[in-house]
């Protein structure tokens, strides 16, 4: 009985989750152009959607920046973590309240503290002013991933690779880099996430004529949202799911994450 | 490799991209068009058009962080007890629906929410009188919680499966029943996770302006809503920033006050 | 000493499929020190559960002074559990430990304190009162443990691996203070262990598992110089273990040669397994000896030499005090009454017996 009423309350909260999803897949299929009504199953939207330039800009816009300043704040966000164990204590406990700041802070204030900065050094607003904003909030999320690895990391595994004749630079990509890899990949992957799912600091630091596919459909709301952009949600959704059920059905990764676990 | 090489980026980095641009908000917020230094801009929140937004604010993003809390609680415990043996799987579940634009997924519920939508289908049907909360606070904080209820989720979460097991047994081995063995050591010990829950909950649903424009109709404006238009159509970067002021105040306060339970708590996280 | 204060009857358990325990049969008497001794997996850290009430059994019934406490939760037992790695709460200070059983019964603050106080000085750890469990090291929590345990005066105590995580100069020390602790306290203690130098040195009685069942129960004595199996022998303490063939009563042939023994009733021509312990093996001239030998490994481990002595095929594990060189030539004999005679298994399966008492 209270097994059950367990397993209710588990499904409620799933259905509250994932029912605006459904929808949105729903009026993927929905051959009428207002959300309100259901006029017929339609595959249409997603035949449109390849001659709707200013999506596909948009998205191209997304994954372009999402890859960049997730490849940047990793690279960036690695170095730091690294250099953050030659530091004083003091000094670390610094720079790590620094990196939460982004976290902590409100994204709208984060988001007008860059667009000031922008308007003060005269940046022309567009990509890449975008991409030095996500950069710069992604990097928190690259240290929050690769710190507690870095802490776990047994000194000794980089001074025995010194020890037996490698370079220090050698000993760090053939022995820490390699204990690194699941918190600098954890680290890239969020950042790509938080990215593509970002609207508030995109929103202050695009600038008229760019946008992503966050800032398109925000500027859509008011005209109604074009049916492709469900279609295009879609899509990326189920990419999505079917990529993670892969990760998660191949026993390789299994086996590698838990030969992690042990060292 | 040069040790000061590898910090230089970095310092570099924050220092241009965290710092300095704080800074500009705090040298617009109190200062005016001249250049003088005022405290004018950041009064302007006892403008009762602006002050009205700010309590609405406080109003809805404590209310939607209490409902959070109460739904994410047990959810936590259900799920801590599930012994899923891939922890990953939780989190999956809760991270998954940020790969649906978030925008998009707010606005779903505005075709959820209609007269003649799913859910008072569904009411009607059960003969249960209609929901009409679109374009009201209810809709409002009903967006609040849907965001933000995974950022409650997972530090409870995170924080109950830490907790060892034999430390509950213990418990009670030494004579609580299961009541007392939650009021006594699962919530204490779970204190940090609340903490953390409350302080990613509260500071987006505090400032947010998108779900109170996706959600509230054009009628209802929170403090985010006012000082996004400051910045985007008035252009009175002065009056945001001052405002801006006034929202982050609130937001050091919890912080402050967060840091302090931590302190307390320390050796809470093992 | 005789009353049965618990005794498990018929227990199974398993996991998941995996049988863990299998129809056991054990009691456990009132004032005893007694050990569950094993390698992992074998089930003692289960039992152990099951009596604190955190694991059910599958079937089989639990009985506590007479009365079936199988389906009692761990609250309403009579007993307290001192948990491997201390469990204690990270949240509350020493004084608060220990209080948190006494404060769920609603004694009075008076009691309280004083109970505090008592437990405090018998761990030996009296004015730490105020510490929070994270400033104290591994060997004071596990004092800790036992004190916020015992203040409750159960009737048993249980300990799982208590001594585990401790290195092992404390390790020692706090095996003392468990025999002492115990004589002062007067109360039953079942202790989960898989060292058997825990176990020799502080049981009354020695419980010895493997894979779910029962191998041996006994005195430390009995379970060291009498094996039942090869698995308690080659479990508790070095040994050699022979095949060899019981000609008749008091005659064993180890080897090709013929040993003098005492046991009897294995019937002749039997096959059995032969279980002498390296102390016990008698190094001599080899005219002397009953069979003959060469030295051929020699470690000194303090207290005595430590050899292995290649004869008739077979490498005797030797300790003696006196030295014999590599390559010596020596001979082998063993006292009749150091040679311990056990039954073959039957079969595979057999290797590990149900015994019932």
């Amino acid at each position: 009985m209270k097994k059950r009423l367990k397993q209710i309350y588990i499904f409620l909260i799933f259905i509250f989750l994932y029912a605006p999803i459904a929808t949105l897949m729903v009026l993927s299929f929905n051959s009428s152009k207002t959300r309100a009504k259901w006029g017929g199953f339609t595959t249409r939207w997603y035949s449109s959607l390849l001659h709707n330039a200013a999506i596909l800009k948009a998205l191209s816009n997304t994954l372009t920046i999402a890859f960049l300043s997730a490849l940047v704040a990793t690279v960036i966000g690695l170095v730091a973590c690294i250099s953050f164990q030659y530091m004083k204590k003091r000094n670390r406990t610094i720079m790590i309240g620094i990196t939460n700041i982004p976290m902590l802070n409100a994204e709208i204030v984060t988001g007008i503290s860059l667009m000031l900065l922008y308007l003060t050094l005269h940046l022309r607003f567009g990509f890449f002013t975008v991409l030095l904003s996500h950069i710069t909030f992604n990097i928190p999320y690259v240290i929050m991933s690769i710190m507690p690895r870095m802490k776990q990391l047994n000194p000794s595994v980089y001074e025995a690779a010194l020890d037996l004749g490698a370079s220090p630079s050698k000993a760090f990509f053939r022995v820490v880099f390699p204990d690194l890899m699941p918190g600098i990949l954890a680290g890239f992957l969020m950042s790509f996430t938080m990215s593509v799912d970002d609207f508030i600091i995109t929103h202050f630091t695009k600038g008229p004529g760019f946008d992503t596919l966050s800032t398109k459909i925000y500027t859509e709301v008011k005209k109604g949202i074009k049916p492709e952009m469900y279609a295009l949600s879609t899509i990326i959704f189920g990419t999505v799911l079917i990529l993670l059920f892969l990760i998660n059905r191949n026993p390789h990764e299994k086996k590698t994450a838990a030969a992690v676990k042990t060292t | 490799m040069n040790k000061r090489l590898l910090q230089a980026p970095y310092i570099f980095w924050s220092a241009a991209f965290i710092i300095i641009p704080l800074c500009m908000v705090f040298y617009y917020g109190l200062t005016d068009k001249t250049g003088a230094i005022t405290l004018q801009n950041i009064m302007t929140i006892t403008d009762p058009e602006h002050a009205k937004a700010f309590f609405l604010s406080v109003e809805l993003s404590v209310i939607s962080t209490i409902i959070c809390f109460v739904l994410a609680y047990p959810l936590a415990m259900v799920l801590t007890n599930l012994h899923v043996n891939q922890h990953s799987f939780v989190v999956l579940v809760f991270i998954l629906p940020m790969w649906m634009n978030f925008l998009l997924r707010t606005m779903a519920w505005q075709t959820l929410l209609e007269k003649s939508g799913v859910i008072n289908g569904i009411l009607r049907f059960l003969h249960l009188p209609a929901l009409e909360i679109i374009n009201t606070p209810a809709a409002i904080i009903l967006g609040m919680v849907y965001n933000f209820l995974p950022f409650m989720v997972l530090p409870i979460y995170t924080v109950l499966t830490k907790i060892d097991e034999n430390v509950i047994n213990a418990a009670r081995d030494l004579g609580a029943n299961s009541f007392q063995t939650f009021l006594k050591v699962k919530l204490p010990l779970s204190i940090p996770g609340i903490i953390s829950g409350i302080t990613m909950v509260f500071v987006p649903a505090l400032t947010t302006f998108v779900i109170s424009a996706l959600l509230g109709g054009s009628k209802i404006l929170l403090i985010g809503n006012v000082i996004e238009q400051e910045f985007t159509q008035t252009g009175n970067w002065h009056f945001g920033s001052g405002l801006s002021i006034v929202l982050m105040i609130f937001i050091i306060a919890n912080m402050v006050i967060s840091e302090l339970t931590d302190q307390e708590g320390e050796g809470f996280g093992i | 000493m005789s009353n049965k204060l618990i005794d498990l009857r018929n227990i199974t358990k398993s996991f998941d499929g995996t049988l863990v325990i299998d129809d056991m049969n054990l009691y456990i008497r009132e004032n005893e020190f007694l050990t569950l001794l094993g390698p992992s997996g074998c089930g003692k850290t289960t039992t152990l559960r099951m009596i604190g009430g955190f694991e059910k059994p599958d079937s089989g019934q639990i009985i506590f002074e007479g009365t079936d406490i199988t389906d009692l939760a761990p609250n309403k037992r009579q007993v307290n559990t001192v948990f491997q790695k201390y469990a204690l709460f990270p949240h509350m200070s020493i004084a608060e430990n220990i209080a948190f059983g006494l404060k769920i019964k609603g004694k009075s603050k008076a009691y309280i304190d004083d109970k505090i106080k008592y437990a405090l000085k018998l761990v030996n750890l009296d004015g730490y009162e105020k510490r929070k469990p994270d400033s104290l090291s591994g060997g004071q929590q596990q004092r800790i443990a036992i004190a916020r345990a015992i203040v409750n005066e159960p009737k048993v105590l249980l300990l799982d691996e208590p001594l585990g995580a401790l290195d092992l100069k404390l390790r020692q020390d706090m095996q003392y203070e468990l025999i002492r602790l115990k004589n002062e306290l007067g109360i039953t203690f079942v202790y989960v262990t898989h060292d058997q130098e825990e176990a020799l040195t502080m049981s009354d009685t020695i419980v010895v598992m493997n894979q779910g069942y029962i191998q041996q129960i006994g005195t430390p004595e009995m379970i060291y110089n009498e094996p039942e199996n090869a698995f308690v022998a080659d479990f508790i303490g070095d040994s050699n273990i022979i095949d060899s063939i019981m000609i008749k009563d008091e005659l064993v042939e180890i080897l090709g040669a013929r040993f003098a023994c005492v046991d009897t009733g294995f019937g002749n021509m039997k096959p059995v397994d032969v279980v002498i312990r390296p102390e016990d093996v008698n190094l001599t001239s080899p005219d002397e000896g009953t069979i003959q030998g060469e030295v051929t490994h020699l470690i000194f481990k303090g207290v005595h030499y430590e050899m292995e002595v290649t004869a008739n095929g077979f490498e005797w594990l030797v300790h003696s005090t006196r030295m014999f060189p590599v390559g010596t030539k020596v001979g082998i004999s063993v006292d009749p009454f150091n040679i311990q005679i056990m039954h073959k298994p039957a079969s595979e399966d057999e290797e590990a017996v149900a015994i019932d008492e």
